[in-house]
């Protein structure tokens, strides 16, 4: 006699499952049979969000694509931690080229399809922030520009990892990476430079861009089916922590994922075609800080001395998103 | 091996890697002490119904409460629920509200008629319980479900104790406690009312072979109090008595009750109700340091009763009171002020907590007594062995709860002693802290406050005070249960493992690592909701 109006089922959509719902209705990673696209025995260091965000994105691509993808891989931690000859933990088609031209591999496949006659196959182009805000940034351009029909997904780390922590376009300001030490009167990364990629995929005016992070597995896979609903180029930008590099410990990946989306320092949105559609609300707001300590990248921050002036910076920073993607619409009124 | 076009290099599984060797601290499930079944005096498994309930499988949420405790309907309008006092979920947003979910429960039992089948073979032991209150209710059931005759006397005319006698109707309807009394006399329980033991001795001659002393606290204390040959000075215990008797005691148009417990307010409530045109609560503290249950003072003012913190009665007259003022000093102790006033008042309701009669037990010198209740050791049995007790009789909390949770325990000892057997308590696992849940998951729910009777209306008849939750309601409400130190299958563990080392066995199964894979990094437990994964040392 239960009575099924109720529609309060314990745990809201933030956890993977939840047993008072309908099967049907759960996540991807809640299904015994997800495909694991990318299966255990990897080498990726613990705690590892790429990985994490990887098998989230994949798996959800195969159940949106009835299980007919393409993967085109970029060099870097995803492709080396995953494939070390003669292992690979790829369940999926998968191939790699070189470091800069996935999405022109992509663009490649998706032609061979295309003269195939094989619309049922999807492509899916991947790598890192490197390979996608820098080096492989042209290929990218001219295929957002040509409308090819690629899904391509960045794993953002926020710098080049796989060999040894350097600088991307990506990485925030104040970070220390081993191209940006934390010394001088300007600790770590320089403020007011680096690219925002999401943005300048919507620049392409293409069928659509998301970004998401691993701490909402919800939200990035409606992002990737709803991806999979266009043809044509579209984008999905997702934030993965990595302890190694962040200097973060390996249990708190998703929690640190978790906290950039509620400082408003990573803003979690969808875009058509140029426009922003929708945002991700912030739930439980938190400064800066709470982020930041937590990651020894930026430990200058908060010893020897505490830099409030560049903390403020870093806030000033998120209130800004916090006013451009809306992400608090009942204090801005509009709810 | 011929290869297929463009394939150069054989592939093989990354599962021949087992990264699980990397490992320096692994994951491991655990079921912890939720805090509301640490606090409940009946020993509750409150997670455990409340997850049964969840889905909607109420009978067998029923069935699992009533393992440690016959009467959720009662306990749904009478206990004080300190499981809601501790309830995790207040910290998140409000407590989950327990008490309303068991009492939907025990209600739709009564509606549905669901029955106690007693399975245990018979053991040939006979059991007499002296006292039909709570606590020798709760001990003829457990008894009686482990397959003992239990025989139960009891002066009154009628079972329930204070629960019938003490606690008025507009809280507790009469037929809610006769359905879950007559639950147990169906069960094959034997009750001898009207039957006073006045000498314990004489009743064990009656060939039985253990007893279990149950008879309360029924006499009022007294306070010296000077007073005129005229001044009415009744006591609160017999008032209500009378009242549950059907017999309305004169209290004239203005009560003044004297004390600061749950029975001075019952007294002021029922007082209302019998048409005095005042009550009033005269107590020596403060409305912080009484120790009446705050709803419940909250409920009286609602109804109108005036409350008079910090003052004393220091002589009764007939239709006048004189009260002195008192003042808190530093240690919160309440002093006399010297400062003096009259009050008007045709009846003074002295309720100032009750003694026990121990004139029954006058020919055991061994049942030791101290401080006028008698002394059991852990296993609730007194100085002479086969004799146990519990309840308001010995030295506790006074509550319905406590005495239903003696009864169980003194059940289990009592039948442990039987077969010359030792009761083992199963070891209390740690108890859940909210810092080790991960309160992100839950999403925003605030609890679903009973509806209750509007004050002016209810004051003046004797109809149930507080409502019951509607099945969606509680639904809503026990979902709200945040299940804390033990996993609700959510699937977190399950999704966040970058290297899927976590295997999913299944609805109802739970889940296992893969200890071939995991590397130990952690997130599973900083992401389990419920606090139900600690990482532990690997050995060296
Ligand atoms: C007015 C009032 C309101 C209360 N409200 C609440 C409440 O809301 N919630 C709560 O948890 N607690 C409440 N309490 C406390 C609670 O009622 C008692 O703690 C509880 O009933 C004690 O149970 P018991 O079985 O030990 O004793 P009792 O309930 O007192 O039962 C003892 C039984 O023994 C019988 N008896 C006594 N002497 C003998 C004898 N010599 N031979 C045979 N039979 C005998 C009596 O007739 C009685 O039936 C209240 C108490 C009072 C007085
Ligand atoms: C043309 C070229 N330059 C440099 C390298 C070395 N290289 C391999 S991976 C990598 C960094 C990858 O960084 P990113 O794309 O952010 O991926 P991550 O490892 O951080 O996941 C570099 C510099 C290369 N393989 N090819
Ligand atoms: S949330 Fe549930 S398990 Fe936790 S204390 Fe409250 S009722 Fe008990
Ligand atoms: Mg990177």
């Amino acid at each position: 006699m239960s009575d099924t109006s109720v529609k309060f089922y314990q745990v809201g959509s933030f956890a993977v499952g939840n047993r008072l719902l309908p099967a049907a209705a759960g996540s991807v990673q809640s299904d015994m049979e997800r495909t694991n696209a990318l299966t255990s025995g990897h080498r990726a260091c613990q705690g590892c969000g790429e990985a994490l965000g990887a098998r989230y994105a994949m798996d959800a691509a195969m159940r949106a694509a009835d299980d007919k993808v393409i993967a085109v891989n970029a060099t870097g931690c995803l492709e080396v931690f995953s494939t070390p000859y003669p292992e690979s933990s790829w369940r999926i088609a998968w191939l790699h080229s070189l470091f800069g031209n996935a999405p022109a591999v992509a663009t490649g496949v998706a032609a061979a399809l295309r003269a195939k006659g094989r619309s049922d196959i999807r492509v899916i182009g991947q790598g890192g922030d490197g390979a996608t805000v820098d080096i492989g940034f042209g290929p990218l351009s001219g295929m957002f520009e040509r409308n090819d029909d690629v899904l391509y997904i960045c794993y953002d780390n926020e710098a080049y990892m796989n060999t040894g922590v350097q600088r991307s376009g990506a990485t925030p300001a104040a970070a220390r990476t081993a191209t940006t030490q934390a010394v001088g009167p300007e600790p770590g990364n320089i403020f007011g430079q680096g690219k925002n990629v999401p943005r300048i995929a919507m620049a392409h005016e293409i069928p659509y861009v998301a970004t998401a992070t691993v701490a909402d597995l919800r939200d990035l896979e409606t992002k990737v089916a709803r991806a999979m609903e266009f043809r044509g180029a579209r984008y999905l930008h997702v934030l993965v922590p990595c302890p190694l590099g962040w200097g973060s410990q390996s249990c708190d990946t998703v929690k640190i994922a978790r906290l950039a989306t509620q400082s408003g320092l990573f803003p979690v949105f969808e875009a058509e075609r140029g426009e922003v559609v929708s945002s991700t609300p912030i739930r439980q707001k938190v400064g800066v800080e709470e982020y930041l300590k937590l990651q020894s990248r930026y430990s200058h921050l908060f010893s020897p001395k505490r830099r409030d002036d560049v903390i403020d910076k870093l806030q000033a920073a998120a209130d800004r998103n916090i006013k451009r993607y809306n992400l608090m619409p009942e204090e801005a009124g509009e709810l | 091996m011929e290869q297929p076009f463009a394939i150069t290099l054989q592939v093989e599984s990354s599962l021949a890697n087992h990264t699980g060797s990397w490992r320096v601290e692994r994951p491991q499930y655990v079921n912890l002490m939720p805090p509301c079944n640490n606090a409940c005096p009946a020993g509750e498994n409150v997670q455990k119904w409340l997850y049964t309930a969840e889905d909607g499988s109420y009978e067998e949420a029923w069935r699992a409460l009533i393992v440690e405790n016959p009467f959720p309907a009662i306990m749904g309008r009478v206990c004080y629920h300190p499981c809601q006092t501790v309830c995790s979920r207040a910290q998140l947003d409000e407590a989950v509200g327990i008490n309303s979910v068991e009492r939907f429960l025990g209600d739709l039992a009564i509606e549905k008629g669901w029955s106690i089948p007693v399975t245990a073979p018979s053991t040939g032991f006979k059991v007499l319980i002296i006292g039909a209150g709570p606590t020798g209710l709760s001990a003829a059931y457990h008894l009686r479900r482990m397959g003992h005759a239990v025989t139960i006397r009891d002066a009154a005319d009628l079972a329930g104790g204070m629960m019938r006698f003490g606690i008025p109707k507009y809280r507790l309807p009469r037929n809610i406690l006769n359905a879950e009394i007559a639950r147990i006399e169906d069960m094959g329980v034997r009750f001898q009312m009207n039957h006073r033991v006045d000498n314990v001795q004489d009743a064990i001659d009656d060939g039985f072979d253990a007893v279990f002393l149950a008879v309360g606290a029924q006499i009022g204390k007294r306070a010296y109090i000077p007073a005129g040959e005229a001044a009415r000075i009744l006591d609160a215990v017999n008032v209500l008595h009378d009242v549950a008797d059907g017999e309305a005691p004169l209290l004239g148009r203005r009560v003044v009750v004297y004390g600061g417990g749950n029975t001075a307010i019952d007294v002021a409530r029922t007082a209302k109700r019998l048409g005095a045109d005042e009550a009033m609560i005269v107590y020596r503290r403060t409305r912080e340091k009484a120790p009446a249950n705050d709803t419940e003072i909250q409920e009286a003012i609602e109804e109108g009763v005036l409350m008079k913190w910090l003052s004393t009665v220091k002589h009764a007259d007939a239709g006048v009171l004189k009260i002195e003022r008192m003042e808190l000093d530093e240690k919160g102790f309440p002093q006399p002020t010297g400062e003096f006033e009259e009050l008007e008042a045709d009846s003074l309701v002295l309720a100032l907590g009750q003694e026990v009669d121990l004139s029954l037990i006058n020919n055991l010198p061994d049942v030791e007594v101290r401080e006028g209740t008698v002394h059991v050791d852990s296993n609730m049995m007194t100085g002479r062995a086969g004799i146990f007790a519990g309840g308001d009789m010995v030295p506790a909390e006074r509550t319905v709860t406590t005495g239903v949770g003696h009864g169980k325990k003194a059940a289990r000892n009592i039948d442990a002693w039987l077969r010359k057997e030792k009761f083992e308590k199963e070891p209390i696992p740690k108890v859940v802290e909210y810092s080790d849940l991960n309160p992100w998951y839950y999403s925003d729910a605030p609890h679903a406050v009973r509806p209750r009777l509007e004050g002016a209306r209810r004051a003046s008849n004797f109809d149930e005070v507080v409502q019951g939750l509607d099945e969606s309601t509680a639904l809503y409400e026990a979902r709200r249960c945040m299940s804390c130190g033990n996993c609700f299958e959510c699937d977190n563990c399950f999704g966040v493992c970058p290297d899927n080392a976590v295997i999913k066995l299944g609805p109802g199964k739970g889940f296992e690592f893969n200890l071939d894979y995991c590397k130990g990094c952690g997130i599973c437990v900083t992401e389990c909701p419920s606090g139900s994964i600690i990482m532990i040392p690997e050995k060296s």
